[in-house]
């Protein structure tokens, strides 16, 4: 399977990315890592007329400390930030999800906004961003824009992005101090998810978001609960994301994990 | 800016284990193709063209790197590292390639290419992996004869063996 025909700009400036997005809208698409975006292109599922390619733009590479937030560049390779060596201290969430992302050899060079952008449903860094309750940072040539990490994903594969923005960064959070927690279960480690799951203690209670088994990955605050009363918030929660089966898992399976290991990942931040 | 015409081929330059190297592509061109039918390295191998089965695996700039998910427009300027480059000389293989022969790591050798790929690249700057540690690197490739267990048996070995040789032996 090859990709079908392209034009192809080597961007050297955040605006040529802008300008490119303002003249060719839905008809483009930003390539960073390309490790969602090329395997969509082979498989022909999507088709667009022009490519922009970011990763020569150092602008675009950093990671950064901004108050009580880390913003991450449009350009970070997952690997970088795996290698930040910041990383544990200041999202210790994100240093628990991102070994489970794709494989060391697709980490090396897929980006963390790309999976944003791609917003598969089982992936773990929309869900990562939802748990924490980030920010997109989005970007065109008319205006700059915020979104939280709840309205970015719109649907299965779709985000708030229009088409003639470019997602710049993205926005976490410090959860200094904040106990978290992160499991996940797929066939083998690096396939997707079959069922993700992210929880951390919130001033008032818990929060537990889930992957793979709503269109969207999905949070829920509760305040601090144990025995029966827990069992029936995570029962019906798991009801809620109305899990379906499909060729990897029964929804009924999809809840069960969903309560065992929601139970486990409170028991652990509360601990 | 540079922008490369759809229905045009475009000149591409790069280094290919320490060769310079050009060859003319459309922007569609994947890296994978262009090595292989392009410059006629046929060494990388193709498998399933969407990043899952690791055959295509080469070291672009230091990465690892799938090379069906990388347009050979994206490397232009790049260092490439491919298995072509791992035997010291035509008539002797590497240490890491040694250890496959030995202990019947591979079968039909499709896979094997990008599996020398990812050990290499990952023995390099990890000479005391354990075995856990290589099954997690190999979950990235897929191998239908083997069932793995020669490969990690190879990949350990070698690792032993390279740690060793790097090791001083004299004071002369």
């Amino acid at each position: 399977m090859k990709p079908p025909a392209f034009d192809y700009l080597r961007a050297e400036t955040t605006g040529d990315v802008l300008d490119g997005l303002a003249q060719q809208g839905g008809d483009a698409r930003v390539l960073a890592g390309g490790q969602s975006l090329m395997a969509m292109l082979n498989m022909r599922l999507a088709k667009p007329k022009l490519l922009i390619d970011i990763m020569r733009l150092k602008e675009l590479r950093q990671i950064e400390r901004k108050g009580d937030a880390i913003v991450i560049g449009a350009g970070v390779r997952q690997a970088d930030l795996l290698a930040w060596p910041q990383l544990a201290e200041t999202l210790p969430l994100v240093a628990l999800a991102l070994p489970w992302v794709g494989h060391m050899q697709t980490r090396s060079r897929g980006t963390i906004c790309g999976s944003l952008a791609h917003a598969d449903p089982s992936a773990e860094m929309p869900l990562t961003l939802v748990a924490l309750g980030g920010e997109v940072l989005l970007r065109s040539a008319k205006r700059r824009r915020r979104v939280s990490a709840k309205d970015f994903f719109a649907g299965m594969m779709l985000t708030a992005r229009a088409d003639d923005e470019l997602i710049e960064g993205i926005s976490l959070p410090l959860v200094k101090g904040s106990r978290v927690a992160f499991r996940e279960v797929a066939r083998r480690h690096g396939d997707f998810a079959i069922v993700a799951c992210a929880a951390m203690r919130t001033p008032t209670g818990v929060r537990l978001a889930v992957g793979g088994v709503a269109d969207v990955p999905t949070a829920r605050d509760w305040p601090v609960l144990d025995g029966s009363a827990l069992d029936d918030a995570l029962n019906a929660f798991a009801y809620e994301l109305g899990a379906r089966d499909d060729v990897h898992a029964t929804a009924r399976y999809r809840r069960d994990l969903v309560r065992l290991i929601g139970r486990d990942l409170i028991g652990e931040v509360l601990r | 800016m540079t922008r490369l015409k759809a229905d045009q081929r475009h000149s591409v330059r790069f280094t290919l284990n320490g060769r310079p190297v050009e060859g003319e592509a459309e922007p569609r061109m994947l890296l994978s193709d262009f090595l292989r039918h392009q410059l006629g390295a046929t060494g990388t191998h193709v498998g399933c063209e969407h990043g899952v089965c690791g055959a295509c695996t080469i070291v672009v700039d230091g990465m690892l790197t799938r090379s069906c998910l990388t347009l050979a427009a994206q490397v232009d300027g790049c260092e490439l590292k491919t298995v072509e480059g791992l035997a010291p000389s035509a008539d002797r293989l590497g240490v890491l390639q040694q250890a496959f022969r030995r202990n019947h790591a591979l079968q039909c050798g499709f896979c094997t290419a990008g599996i020398l790929m990812s050990l290499d690249h990952y023995l390099a700057t990890h000479p005391a992996p354990t075995e856990a540690d290589i099954r997690d690197l190999l979950s990235g490739h897929i191998c239908r004869c083997t069932g793995y267990t020669p490969i990690i048996q190879a990949a350990l070995e070698a690792a032993a063996q390279l740690a060793s040789s790097t090791k001083e032996t004299s004071d002369a």
